[in-house]
Parts: structure tokens; sequence; C-alpha cells
């Protein structure tokens, strides 16, 4: 029986996807690529401490006229225009960055699923309505949304709880200003997976489970999040993984053109923005956060596709 | 079934109606029946005869809109169940009216483990705690027949056969011991040998627990050995309602006997065309002033087109919607004998 148990497990939705993913070259480089930059940012830092004793933002005090240097031993990345350590600051802004990501990310998860299945699952007028909604909230540009978001609630406005969230990890004005741009992020990204999600409750709450589960006398609430949702993930993980790289590059954009993350505190997209002051005479600045932010979003959309792929069985070949 | 120790069910001219873009579709139109405690009635008809519409009713399942129940009583147990609201409706449907769906192989939740869709029914009505409601699935599984329920119980639905997760759904409906089961078509996507085991399982269940059962199919076969009454539905109405051995002996309408000669019978006609009744059920949308099965009928006159037929009284027992009812049933009397 135990081995007969086996057996049957093996070929499970997710085993089987899983399999697949591993067949797919371009998505195990991609998981290969992020799981590194993970570990990267997440312990980077605090080794180049040890080792050479740079942090990310430690100004050298000696009064040289030029403290950027090319890389060298010392500075693999090389050193900005004020003398910091290169390298420290892009695992610092890629710890930044791809947390914007995931917080994001799963803002947009936790609303835009709520929503989509509640459309979805209430019907008629109810979903009308809020999928009218949907449509408004998509005709507005969202940069415009995230600026003004930022602007109302930035610096003194910023509400009680995210001061709260941000204080857990040190607090700050900095740190405020980067959670609301967080959760700024995640309240416009929820749009299209709010729509997929309905799509998916759409089609799965004829089913006779759901019927067979009303009759059972679950609440409504309870077939929506506990019979429903589930059926629905699969679609939802593909999208959220695609949705990661897409607020990063965002974020990016918005870092880039000042809105975004503020110095002391980097991200890639700030990074970014610092070293295109100097790229005729110091290029690395740019080129090697500019590489690693390309990289990790290839590398993401890379591993979105593979799973969505893998998730689904028609569009396979091998 | 004269000793009767009360009524559980009484639907009284119940009429549920749908919304449709091609018209108002009156799937259920003015259907009466009683069910006495411990009692099992079925309920036959063609495939759009408002079998399951009836019963979607009876547990206020009716997606609303497009549908509504415009009419009629249904009385539960001395509750009347249509001015119920929406959460005292919850704590009847599962605990004290269950149902059992027609296929297995949807009804179950797939992403879920069979031990908790089981448990949810008792932690939700009978307030167990996790490792009490764990403890039923298992003897709820086991009462079902499943062989090694304590490792069955934490599979998946897919690792079951059809009959097996038509087990698994009779353990889920019979979980909180309710007083009314209703069996909507649960043998008719399983093959033969399946459905024997299941038909026995219910009537097993049926008379240890005292259930009250409404089954409802389309194969005579299947209610003959199973039912004490049938009430036969052909468009949304009841066109025969009689006691199961009257019924097969002595039918009164002639939609009835033509389902009863639809019944292939090997023993006697083997080589012969099988019998079937000619044409298809009217579209519920737009029913004729007269008979709804005139038009099938082979004994149908030109009253039968123009004016509805009455609901005509046989017996004590035995009423029948036709303009010759007395006729066919003299007949079949005479004829039976």
């Amino acid at each position: 029986m135990a081995e007969n148990k086996k057996v049957v497990k093996g070929t499970s939705l997710w085993k089987d996807a899983w399999k697949r993913l591993l067949k797919n070259k371009l998505a195990v480089f991609g998981m290969i690529v992020i799981a590194f930059m993970v570990v990267a940012v997440i312990i980077g830092p605090p080794i180049i401490y040890w080792t050479t004793g740079f942090t990310p933002d430690y100004i050298p005090s000696d009064s040289k006229l030029i403290k950027s240097f090319p890389p060298s031993l010392q500075h693999p990345m090389g050193t900005d225009e004020a003398g910091r350590d290169l390298l420290s600051r892009v695992l610092q802004g890629g710890r930044i960055s791809l947390m914007v990501g995931i917080i994001s990310t799963l803002v947009s998860l936790i609303v835009g699923v709520s929503y989509g299945a509640i459309a979805g699952y209430m019907g008629g007028r109810i979903d009308n309505v809020m999928m009218r909604i949907v449509d408004i909230l998509y005709a507005i540009p969202y940069i415009l949304i995230v600026i003004v978001l930022m602007a109302a609630f930035g610096g003194e406005n910023t509400p009680d709880w995210i001061a709260a969230i941000s204080n857990l990890f040190g607090g700050g004005a900095g740190l405020n200003q980067i959670f609301l741009l967080f959760f700024a992020l995640g309240l416009v990204s929820w749009l299209t997976m709010a729509r997929v999600v309905r799509g998916q409750i759409l089609s799965l709450k004829n089913q006779e489970f759901v019927l067979a589960a009303q009759a059972t006398g679950v609440s409504t609430m309870k077939i929506i999040f506990k019979h429903l949702v589930p059926n629905a993930l699969g679609p939802v993980i593909v999208y959220a993984t695609l949705t990661i790289p897409s607020v990063m590059l965002t974020e990016a954009f918005l870092s880039f053109l000042g809105i975004g993350v503020q110095a002391p505190y980097a991200s890639w997209g700030s990074l970014c923005a610092d070293g295109i002051k100097n790229i005729a005479i110091y290029p690395w600045q740019l080129i090697f956060p500019g590489v690693t932010m390309a990289l990790t979003l290839f590398s993401l959309n890379f591993l979105g596709d593979g799973i969505r792929d893998a998730l689904d069985p028609q569009t396979r070949k091998f | 079934m004269s000793e009767t120790n009360g009524t559980i069910l009484s639907v009284n001219d119940l009429r549920t109606y749908f919304q449709t873009e091609d018209g108002l579709v009156k799937a259920v139109d003015g259907i009466s029946f009683e069910l006495e405690k411990g009692e099992t009635l079925g309920i036959v008809g063609e495939s759009g005869s408002g079998k399951s519409v009836t019963n979607l009713s009876v547990m206020r399942l009716i997606p609303e809109p497009p549908g509504k129940i415009v009419n009629g009583d249904i009385i539960f147990d001395g509750i009347d169940v249509r001015k119920l609201n929406i959460d005292e409706i919850r704590k009847l449907r599962g605990k004290r009216m269950a149902m059992i769906f027609q296929d297995p192989m949807t009804s179950l939740n797939p992403f879920l483990k069979i031990s908790t869709q089981l448990m949810e029914v008792t932690q939700l009505h009978l307030g167990h705690s996790k490792d009490q409601a764990y403890q039923h699935a298992v003897d709820m599984l086991r009462t079902v027949g499943i062989p090694a329920p304590e490792k069955r119980v934490d599979n998946y639905p897919h690792e079951f056969s059809g009959g097996m997760r038509q087990r698994v759904m009779i353990a889920m409906a019979l979980s909180c011991e309710p007083e009314l089961l209703i069996a909507d078509e649960p043998t008719t996507a399983l093959d033969v040998t399946i459905q024997a085991q299941i038909l026995e399982l219910i009537k097993d269940l049926k008379t240890q627990r005292g259930t009250s059962v409404i089954f409802i199919t389309h194969d005579l076969g299947v209610v003959a050995g199973m039912t004490d009454k049938i009430i036969v539905m052909y468009a949304g109405k009841v066109f025969e309602s009689a006691p199961t051995r009257e019924l097969f002996k002595n039918p009164a309408n002639p939609y009835t006997k033509g389902l009863l000669k639809s019944v292939p019978d090997p023993a006697h006609e083997e080589g012969k065309a099988l019998y079937q009744i000619p044409g298809l059920p009217p579209d519920v949308a737009h029913l004729p002033d007269g008979c709804p099965f005139a038009e099938r009928c082979d004994r149908a006159e030109d009253i039968c087109t123009k004016e509805f037929p009455p609901f005509i009284q046989i017996n004590e027992n035995h009423h029948s919607l036709c303009h010759f009812a007395k006729e066919v049933y003299a007949e079949s009397t005479g004829g039976g004998e």
C-alpha cells in the first residue's frame, strides 16, 4: 500500500509540472540566477563588510579629488562618485529591488485574487459593477496614480500602519518612503490579476463540486476561498511570477525619475540613475547595476514563461 | 405504505421558473408530493423534465437570478423552507437534508484531500474538533465500505475510482445523519455492477438509519426495487403519482406506459427493435396550450391538443394527468392480469 501510494503521488499535477519545468533550459537558467541573486543580496553585504570593511554607505574620509575608482580587487565593481563600494551598493540595492517585486506582488495577489474571485463567484450585477471599476482604473495611467499616491502619502503624511511596518525593519523616513512605494505599486498592479482570477472562477463555479459544497451548507466565502481559489492557483502563480519583474521595472523607472527610492538607500533603478550622470567618464557605474538588473529581470521572465508552459500541458511539446 | 409516523417533507404546488433570453422557462410548474419519515420516493422522468430543479428548489439551491421559486410551499419537518433566510437554510443543508450528485467524478473538489472535504461537514454542523472530525471521517468511509479507510482518508479524489468516489459522496452526505437524503441520479455515471453496489449501499444505510430518501432517476429499473412510491414528471408537471407496485402494474398514464415499454426486456424481445417514445421532450419555454405530451402520445385525440388535461384521482394514492386516465388505467388492469 505504501509503495502503491508513492506511485500514485508521483503523477500529481505539481510533480508533473516540476518535471516539465526542469526540462526547460531557459527556466532552469532563470531559476539558478534568481536563487543565486537572492542568496547574494542576503549574505553579500555582510561578507563584504567582514572581508574589506566597506558598507554600502561608507564614504572614505580622505579628500582625494577623484573618488570614482574603476573595478579592482578591492572594489570588484569599482566605486561610485562618492567613493562608496559599488558591489556592496548593488547588492544592497538588490535587496530593495527584489523586495519591491515580492511585496508589491503579494499586495497585488491578495487584493487581485480576492476581488476577482468575489466578482466571478457573485456574478450578475455585482460582477458587472466590480469589473467596470477595474476597467475604469485600467484607463488611468498607473504611473500617474503611483506618483499621486507617493506625493499624497509621502514624508509627513505617511499612514501610521506603513510607518509601523517600516519600523520593523529599522524605520526612518527613507524606509517609510520605500514601504509606501511597495504598497503603491501593489495597489496599481492587481487589476490584471483580478481579471485572470475572475475568468478562472467563472469557469469553475458551475462545476458540480461547488454545488455539492453548497448542498452541505458551506458559506459563500468559504466556497470561494477554500474550494475555488486553490483550483485557480495555476494561472495565478504564472501571472504572479510575471508580475514580479514588471513591478521591479516600474520601481526602477520611478527611482530613475527620482520619485522612488532615495539616498542613502539604493535600488537598481536609483543606482542606474546615479550612474548615467557619469556614463562618459565612469561607465562601470551604469554598467554593473544595469546588467545585474537586466539579468534578474530576464531570469524572472524566463522562469515565469517556464512555469506557464509547465502548468499548461497543452502547449508542451517535449 | 400504510404505517406512517409523520411527514418529513411536504411540497405543495411548487413552481420554479427561469428567466432566459428565450422567454420564461417553467422548469417546475405545480409539483406537489409528500414524503413520510423513513419512506423512499422515486422521481422519474426524461432529461429536462424538472426532476433536478424540484430537488434543488427543496434545498433552495436554485441560482437566483435567473431562477426563482415563484409559488408553492416547501414544508420540511414543520419548517417552511421558503421563509428561511440564507443562514438558516445553510444550517439545514448538509445537516438535516443532504444531497448526492449525478457525477462523482466532478462533485468532489480535486484540490482537497478526502479527509478535508469530509471533515468540513462535521466541523461545520456538529461542532467537531479536528481530531473528532478526522475520526468521524474514517468511520464514515468504513461505513460506506471503503477498504483501509485509515489510509484512504488522506488521498485525493483522483486516486479513487468512480464508484469509490460515489461512496465518498454518500459518506459525506450521511456524515451528520440527515433526515432527508436527496439522491440525484446517483448511479447514472457508473457502470452496472457498481450501480448495483451503490443502490444496495443506499438501501442498507436507509434502513439502518431510518433516513427518508428522494431518489431521482430516468431509469425505471433502478427505482423499482428501491422506492415506496413514484412520481413521474414530464415538462415540469407531475404526470402520474402512485405507489411503486401499482405504478408498475397498473399505469394510468400513456407516458408512464411508454416509459415502462422502453425498458428493454431481453427475455421476450430478442431480435425485435427496441421500443422508444417517438419525438423529443417539448421546449419548456414554449409549451402548447394542451397536453405537453400530446404530440408524442399514441392515443392522443383532438381534445389533447386543445385542453390541458385534468389531474384525475384513480384511487386513494393514485393520480394521473390525462384526459383518458381512467380508460388507460382500465386497459392496464385488464391487460395486466
